[in-house]
């Protein structure tokens, strides 16, 4: 319970007396290319496969006459829109821009970066963490829309020149009951997601004591608090808005 | 001047610091020794606000530090520099951006005057060359420089400097230590410096404070610490079998 309410502690220093509003912006910026752009190779790796293989699974499955065989496609972009693409993307995210975060942080902490900005009267905590919550925040939804996109391409790909679906079923399949909704949903799970992941890890990574060795152990506990709260918060989301 | 009272601090019940009080005055090379784990560091942490102490107060020109509000905080800190035991120096930053960064933090100056200032503090540091090169690119006798250069890019009254000659060999660590010497002499700073290394002491040392567990054990100035009749400080002196041989 008091790590928890530490880390509530802790967000409430991120809004504390800040800096220049230009010196946000550009550590903003700084942010979003650290956590998102370079994050498109591995969410676009992921996100093909796993549309590829839902494809194919899905139709493996599906054997009854009864059922269209354009229900795959239909199946594979629910699947991708509802939960492949935002909440894999994020665990995958997790495991990259988590573990990044607290070992920055972690490595700033033991090498006294840190206590420097602090002897300067900067808000470290607001400084260093605030950009990276807000870059997460922005960039994790437009990774997730690239991710949905990618996977519903790489279900076409993988069902098309396989033979198990036809082009004319699969792009019948993804527009048939199609519920707009659905799309808003997908985008504000990577926004908490988001905030999720960035701050937990941040938390782990500022208050790292010791040497190497407790920021790897820093790094570790980050992405593991941060799937376990992804996975608690998609339950609560999909229980709230759906 | 800089003026400590009654500090005390305790970590989960161990005392670090039992009631510190010490006068560092304007101009002087202030040095704090002692053995590992004295609380030396600690002692150091609450003068400069990143530890806060149990008790006691430190007073920056008559300005309790810990008993004001958070306007004359920041401006006391914004008076401050300190070199850090590894230098600190920010990794994604090139050696240049690094001094510069109190400069875009604290100040409105307009760029050519950042500039301006940047380049004369690493110059007077001696490294002028090294401007565009990244802190994992330099030695560590550069890094500490870049570190001084960083302290006194805002014209501090204070300057704090901890253990600024570990890690360094013999030459070097003396260069570093006239370097602090003369920045001192030169813009009058008030300079409070943690070290255990023996020549720092014996060159630089104006003011000198012995602690042992905890407690200010001798002050007093480099000409008369071999003179000392406390044990500890004795033992903490003679402990280098040269110096030893020398006494005797």
């Amino acid at each position: 319970m008091s790590v928890i309410g530490k880390y509530f502690i802790f967000l409430g220093t991120l809004f504390g007396k800040g800096e220049k509003l230009s010196v946000y912006w550009r550590r903003l910026m700084e942010e979003c290319v650290g956590i998102g752009v370079s994050s498109i190779f591995i969410v676009a790796i992921v996100s093909t496969f796993i549309g590829a293989v839902s494809c194919i699974q899905t139709a493996y499955n599906l054997v009854s006459p009864i059922i269209p065989i354009s229900t795959v496609a239909l199946i594979v972009r629910d699947m991708e829109i509802l939960e492949l693409a935002p909440t894999i993307t994020c665990i995958v995210l997790a495991g990259k821009v988590g573990s990044n975060i607290a070992s920055e942080l972690g490595t700033m902490r033991i090498t006294e970066q840190i206590d420097a900005l602090e002897v300067m009267g900067i808000n470290s905590s607001s400084y260093l963490v605030l950009p990276k919550v807000v870059a997460a925040m922005l960039t994790f939804p437009m990774l997730v829309i690239f991710s949905a996109f990618l996977g519903i391409l790489g279900g076409y790909l993988a069902g098309t020149l396989t033979g198990v679906i036809t082009e004319r079923d699969y792009l019948y399949g993804i527009r048939d009951s199609f519920v707009p909704y659905n799309i808003f949903f997908m985008c504000v799970k990577p926004f908490v997601f988001g905030f999720l992941i960035a701050s937990i890890s941040s938390f782990k990574g500022f208050f790292t004591s010791g040497g190497a060795l407790e920021v790897g152990k820093a790094s570790t506990q980050a992405v593991t608090n941060s799937c376990i709260s992804i996975l608690i918060a998609d339950y609560l989301l999909a229980q709230l808005l759906l | 001047m800089i003026e400590i009272n009654n500090i005390y601090k305790a970590f989960n019940g161990k005392e670090v610091l039992k009631g510190i009080s010490a006068q560092f005055k304007k101009g002087e090379t202030n040095l704090i020794i002692g053995g590992s784990g004295t609380g030396k560091s600690v002692l150091l942490k609450c003068m400069i606000g990143l530890v806060k102490p149990d008790q006691g107060n430190v007073l920056y020109n008559g300005r309790d530090f810990y008993h004001c509000d958070k306007d004359m905080q920041q401006s006391i800190r914004r008076e401050m520099g300190v070199l850090f035991q590894g230098g600190a120096l920010f990794d994604s930053k090139t050696v240049e951006e690094n001094v510069r960064f109190p400069l875009d933090m604290l100040t409105s100056q307009s760029a050519e005057e950042k500039q301006e200032r940047v380049a004369f503090c690493l110059q007077r540091v001696g490294l002028e060359q090294a401007a565009k090169r990244m802190p994992s690119e330099i030695s560590g006798g550069m890094k500490k420089r870049v570190g001084i250069a960083r302290a006194i890019v805002m014209n501090p009254a204070y300057l704090f400097c901890d253990e600024p000659n570990s890690g360094l060999d013999p030459l070097t660590s003396v260069k570093i230590d006239e370097l602090i010497k003369e920045i001192t002499d030169e813009y009058q700073i008030t300079t409070i410096i943690i070290t255990h290394d023996m020549n720092s002491v014996m060159e630089i040392g104006e003011n000198i404070m012995f602690l042992y567990q905890g407690d200010k054990l001798w002050e007093g100035v480099n000409t008369d610490i071999t003179k000392t009749t406390v044990p500890e400080l004795k033992e903490f002196l003679f402990s280098n079998k040269l110096l030893r041989e020398m006494q005797e």
